[in-house]
């Protein structure tokens, strides 16, 4: 594989899908500490929001320590270089919460739909394209559906008004082929103008493995979450995949000593757990899961006494999305009822 | 004077046609008119078949015939943009309005909580929230009734194959005006509402989770028995209305897992979602019918 030169825009996730591994709990200091400390290592994009995005606060996803707008007005003003981004997805956040990111300074909107239902993002893609801003369709789950599809869904996005489009394997499902297979597809037949990104998840231990296949094919957006605080078995830990770009010789822009020493330093010491694949979010990988369901997976085990396995194997069955996450309490109680234990 | 109301559906795709099927078996609402703007539309053929009179040319084409035919009773199955001048014609002539688009002009109806408050102050638009809004505004009420609800939060998950191009759309609608009736029917301070759609297939059923923080401790007994008897109240008219789990009690949450199964009439079982809101309309007017049959309500003069 030859990456030499290939200009590749890094995108961090650690504030963003991390505080679903925080149970949304990161203080404002920790948030200003992570992304200023990115900002100085020359990452130029960081996500900031609850984990379920905009308007994620709930009794659902988790009430987060502060609001978005919180959390925003802590960190944009501190930020020499980097843009921040904000995610949204629509059926959780509505097109106010937009407008309020765009208040606060946010660059980015990434309008996040389940793989087959693009065409519930309209008006906040027309929206945000409308303020100019820079404005992404994020396709999630796009291990469910052949890359037709997802090329299908992608030009809807396109068409509202998105110029860069997400590839996303929120399960941490996919293996290198099947990016190479969905982000040459959508390379080759969406308007070149439009950028493609991935978003990976490390649950099958495969995020640089396929970020790196989504590079080749045509993807210049990365995500990726320094020292891999994300959901389930974290995000492509970015200060890996800068050495490794490093060492391609692309053109990422980040200094490796730096974001090295966010991970260490900052990051790792504020995680509540260790992020890594342990059998529950190798399952997620395994099974097809939304990663986000992992912590809730495991507390519906602690409650109920069924296995958080158990449990996120029955979700893949049934076919859950993104978002779901209160069929896992109501599984569990299923579950828990017919074998008596309640 | 015969006891049925005669009505008028506006609206002759999946909800209004769904609507038609349930009304036919009405005791105390007969279907007269089905109103489109597509003489080609399927829904207006099909009307046409089970003997209904048909306009393709909007309200408009049938406002002439609403006195001579004693329509007393409109259902708006359209959308927010139309809605507002179809029920002024109407009202005009005393036909009284149920929305089931999410305009809302009139204020929210939710059978169980607040119809006959509604039906005995002959409010002339009653608008029947969102889906999500019928199949769990009854359940925060459930609790409201029995202590003070701070926060009431809903999730309704929805087969990718019920829910048309309208909501789709302007999803946001559906969120705002469904957090708004968990405030204003529901009886939470603070509402919110989320939509989730899922693709799987087999489509799956509609499901609900309410989530409710109670001011005090909750009181479990009473709560409890307070959401088993709404769920009865709301499976007087929509039968596959099912308590799955709970209610749950974490602290002061309290928490109601739900499916709602349709009736099968024209919708697939599975959209339930939709069949919820055909039901809660039909309801909603049969209510108006048994009041004015009574005698408790008096009709706009002719």
């Amino acid at each position: 594989m030859d990456l030499k030169g290939k200009k590749v825009t890094l995108h961090d996730m650690s504030l963003r899908d991390g505080m679903h591994a925080k149970r949304h709990q990161l203080s404002l200091e920790q948030m200003v500490a992570v992304s200023t400390g990115l900002d100085d290592a020359g990452i130029p994009l960081i996500e900031v929001t609850h984990g379920d995005g905009l308007g994620g606060s709930s009794l659902n996803y988790g009430f987060p320590a502060h609001t978005d707008e919180e959390y925003l007005n802590a960190v944009v003003p501190k930020m020499k270089n980097a843009k921040i981004s904000a995610l949204l997805l629509p059926g959780i956040g509505t097109v106010d919460h937009l407008k309020m990111a765009r208040d606060c300074g946010v660059n980015t909107i990434r309008v996040a739909t389940h793989c087959t239902e693009a065409d519930v993002s309209e008006q906040h893609i027309g929206m945000a394209a409308k303020m100019e801003m820079d404005t992404v369709g994020f396709l999630m789950m796009a291990h469910m559906v052949s890359p037709e599809k997802i090329l299908e869904q992608a030009k809807l996005m396109e068409g509202y008004g998105a110029n860069c489009i997400y590839c996303t394997d929120s399960a941490g499902y996919m293996l290198p082929d099947e990016v190479t297979e969905k982000i040459g597809m959508l390379r080759a037949e969406l308007n070149p103008s439009t950028e493609i990104g991935f978003h990976g998840h490390h649950n099958m231990g495969m995020a640089i493995a396929n970020s790196l296949a989504a590079v080749d094919a045509g993807a210049t957006r990365i995500d990726g979450s320094v020292a891999g605080l994300g959901a389930g078995a974290g995000n492509t830990p970015l200060e890996v995949f800068v050495a490794v770009l490093e060492r391609m010789q692309a053109n990422h822009g980040v200094d490796l000593y730096k974001i090295m020493d966010v991970a260490e330093d900052i990051v790792v010491p504020l995680m509540d757990q260790p992020i890594r694949v342990d059998r529950d979010a190798l399952t997620l990988g395994y099974a097809g899961v939304y990663s986000s369901f992992l912590l809730f997976a495991q507390r519906a085990e602690a409650k109920y006494g069924i296995q958080a396995r158990d449990i996120l194997v029955e979700l893949g069955r049934r076919g859950t999305v993104g978002g779901q996450e209160d069929m896992i309490e109501d599984l569990a109680l299923t579950m828990a009822k017919e074998k008596g234990l309640i | 004077m015969s006891k049925k109301l005669k009505a008028v559906i506006i609206g002759p795709g999946n909800i209004g046609t769904d609507l038609l099927m349930k009304m036919m078996r009405s005791e105390w609402v007969e279907p007269v008119w089905m109103v489109g703007i597509d003489p080609e539309s399927e829904g207006l053929k099909r009307a046409q078949e089970f003997g209904i009179k048909v306009s393709s040319t909007g309200v408009d084409g049938m406002l002439d015939h609403v006195i001579e035919d004693d329509i007393r009773i409109a259902f708006d199955a359209t959308s927010a943009y139309v809605h507002a001048e179809n029920s002024r014609k109407l009202n005009e002539l005393g036909v009284i309005m149920v929305d089931l688009t999410p305009a809302a002009i009139g204020p929210f109806c939710v059978p169980p909580v607040n119809l006959k408050q509604h039906a005995s102050q002959l409010e002339m638009n009653v608008n029947m929230v969102t889906c999500g809004g019928q199949a769990t505004i009854p359940m925060v009420a459930a609790v409201s009734q029995v202590q003070e609800v701070s926060y009431g939060e809903i999730v309704a998950t929805v087969s990718s194959r019920s829910i048309g191009p309208g909501t789709r759309q302007n999803i946001d609608e559906f969120t705002r005006t469904t957090a708004g009736a968990v405030e204003a029917v529901g009886g939470a301070d603070k509402g919110k509402a989320i939509i989730i759609v899922n693709p799987a297939e087999p489509p799956l059923m509609m499901r609900d989770t309410i989530h409710c923080l109670t001011k005090e401790t909750p009181d479990q007994d009473a709560i409890t028995e307070s959401v088993k008897n709404m769920v009865k109240e709301v499976q007087k008219y929509v039968p596959g209305y099912k308590l799955v789990n709970g209610p749950i009690f974490d602290g002061n949450k309290v928490s109601v897992f739900m499916e709602v199964e349709g009736l099968g009439d024209f919708l697939p079982k599975y959209a339930g979602n939709l069949d919820i809101m055909t039901a809660a309309g039909l309801r909603t007017a049969e209510m108006f019918a048994e009041e004015a049959h009574k005698g408790e309500i008096t009709l706009p003069a002719r």
